[in-house]
């Protein structure tokens, strides 16, 4: 049971080439797991989670969740955007009830279950508020409880925070671990971040680019709740980064021009540097 | 303003003599010839007959607006072949529509709703069909994702999103009536504002004229205000577009 992502493969073919975006990806994602793809930007790993959301269909390969293969996307499995894609036309709390009314839930259960899940998020003060009253985090929060809502066994994450001040990211990142824990929701969480990905990871994905492809699994097993502060963590995630600094580079050498070194970037040399030599 | 008029008037008319008292209106005359019109009933009945028509050619144009401009966007054939014509229709002054309108109707009522139809049909089926392209993807893919499909999401999404677009040409739409309607009462109506005006030149009363040409700016700003300002600035405080 659970999450089965098998053999998922995507091209994308554009006038001037032919694109792997994924490459026979195969993954079994358990129920409750807190699943975080890392990557290089261009690997795919958006892709991917589009196609278990259903919003986009893979070349070849299957998605099933709990045994039935997806096909379109559902309420079964809520998603948070990077942008919040809250409705401006109407309140937070409507915004919150959303995916309620397209299930036809009664209006007065809806509003409870909506103010319940605004105030996991803290936010019930807001719930009559427009969208373009609130900050960028707040924003995220009311996605978040819109999402939750939805009461599905999966919540898809395609770097919800990234968008988001560094302090408020913090917060956001602390809180999601413990709604999570909470919840007890399967979790597929993109984003650039290491840490972000080892602080709240069961299992972190490293992603190759051109082809998107799985690089290697890293299984976090540190006690929860973790802190950034952990050695630990710090310890993982220089692990981790070993592992995707070499992706990153292939993936901007790709795009940059080709005298570009990584190496030769990292120190400010200059030949005519006479280290203060004469002061 | 209305003293800088009244002056202007006695003295290029009655002191100077430059213009003709047929060509020069005073704000008393036309206040006078307000009450009189008033009093002897033309100008209610003028303005019931002309709303009357507006408000049926204005409702029949909303429908065949809105059906028109989902069907365009739902069948990509019929966008493809016909939004340059209606483009093209569009840059067409209504009253052009007239002399056909008279061919197919008669001098009669219908040709006058036709011209008033005519003239706002198509402003507001361009109005939803670039409302409805522009709506952002992401909306619809929220959507998606809580289990919204077929129509839920033209409802509930597409509809609300592109609704500051639609809002903008049905009042575009309602000026474009609005002359139609004029111009087209003008030339043939026996009863309504436009009526009324061309019996004032006809009598060389530039009273009368400028007494119903400034009927027609209040109700044009009348509705302007009163309808459409609500409606927008509604949207405008949900979109958070005000300035401050």
């Amino acid at each position: 049971m659970g999450l089965i992502i098998e053999n998922i493969s995507k091209k994308f073919i554009s006038k001037h080439n032919q694109m792997h975006a994924l490459e026979e990806v195969n993954l079994n994602i358990n129920d409750g797991e807190f699943i975080c793809i890392v990557g290089p930007s261009g690997c795919g790993k958006s892709t991917l989670l589009n196609v278990v959301a259903g919003l986009e269909k893979s070349c070849e390969g299957r998605v099933c969740l709990n045994g039935n293969v997806i096909n379109g996307a559902g309420p079964d499995r809520a998603v948070m955007f990077q942008e919040s894609a809250l409705f401006p036309w109407i309140k937070v709390i409507d915004n919150v009830e959303f995916g309620m009314k397209m299930a036809g839930v009664p209006r007065e259960e809806r509003r409870n279950r909506a103010l319940k899940y605004l105030k996991m998020v803290h936010l019930t003060k807001f719930q009559n508020s427009y969208i373009h009253e609130l900050s960028g985090g707040m924003k995220q929060r009311v996605a978040l409880a819109r999402a939750l809502t939805l009461d599905s066994k999966v919540l898809l994450m395609d770097e919800p925070f990234a968008a988001l001040d560094s302090q408020t990211k913090t917060i956001l990142q602390i809180e999601l671990q413990q709604i999570w824990w909470e919840t007890k929701k399967t979790i597929i969480f993109i984003t650039h971040n290491v840490e972000e990905a080892v602080l709240l990871a069961d299992r972190v994905i490293v992603m190759s680019a051109n082809p998107g492809k799985i690089k290697k699994e890293f299984n976090i097993q540190l006690a929860r709740p973790r802190k950034f502060e952990s050695v630990d963590l710090t310890y993982l995630v220089a692990d981790i980064m070993k592992e995707l600094i070499s992706e990153v580079e292939k993936v901007a050498k790709f795009e940059y021009d080709s005298d570009w070194n990584m190496e030769a970037d990292t120190i400010l040399s200059d030949i005519d540097n006479n280290l203060g030599a004469g002061l | 303003m209305i003293t800088i008029w009244e002056l202007v008037y006695r003295l290029t008319v009655d002191v100077l003599g430059i213009w003709k008292p047929y060509v020069f209106p005073s704000p008393i005359e036309v206040f006078k010839t307000f009450k009189h019109l008033l009093s002897n009933n033309i100008l209610i009945v003028a303005i019931i007959a002309s709303m009357q028509r507006i408000i049926i050619g204005y409702l029949i144009s909303l429908i065949l607006g809105i059906v028109l401009g989902l069907v365009i966007v739902r069948y990509k054939y019929i966008d493809e072949n016909v939004s340059a014509l209606i483009l093209g229709i569009q840059t067409l002054p209504s009253i052009c529509w007239l002399p056909f309108a008279v061919l197919w109707f008669g001098l009669n009522d219908s040709a006058i709703l036709f011209v008033t139809t005519i003239g706002s049909t198509f402003a507001i089926t361009i109005a939803i069909q670039s409302g409805i392209k522009n709506v952002n993807p992401l909306y619809i893919r929220a959507a998606k994702t809580m289990g919204a499909n077929g129509l839920n999401i033209y409802w509930n999404v597409i509809m609300p999103a592109s609704l500051p677009t639609i809002v903008s040409g049905m009042k575009q739409g309602w000026s474009f009536a609005w002359r139609a309607l004029m111009a087209g009462e003008m030339l043939f109506a026996t009863v309504g504002l436009g009526q009324v005006l061309i019996v004032g030149r006809d009598v060389a009363d530039i009273s009368q004229v400028v007494a119903v040409m400034i009927v027609i700016i209040l109700l044009g700003l009348l509705v302007d205000k009163l309808i459409f300002g609500k409606i927008e600035a509604n949207i405008r405080y949900r979109w958070g577009l005000n300035s401050n």
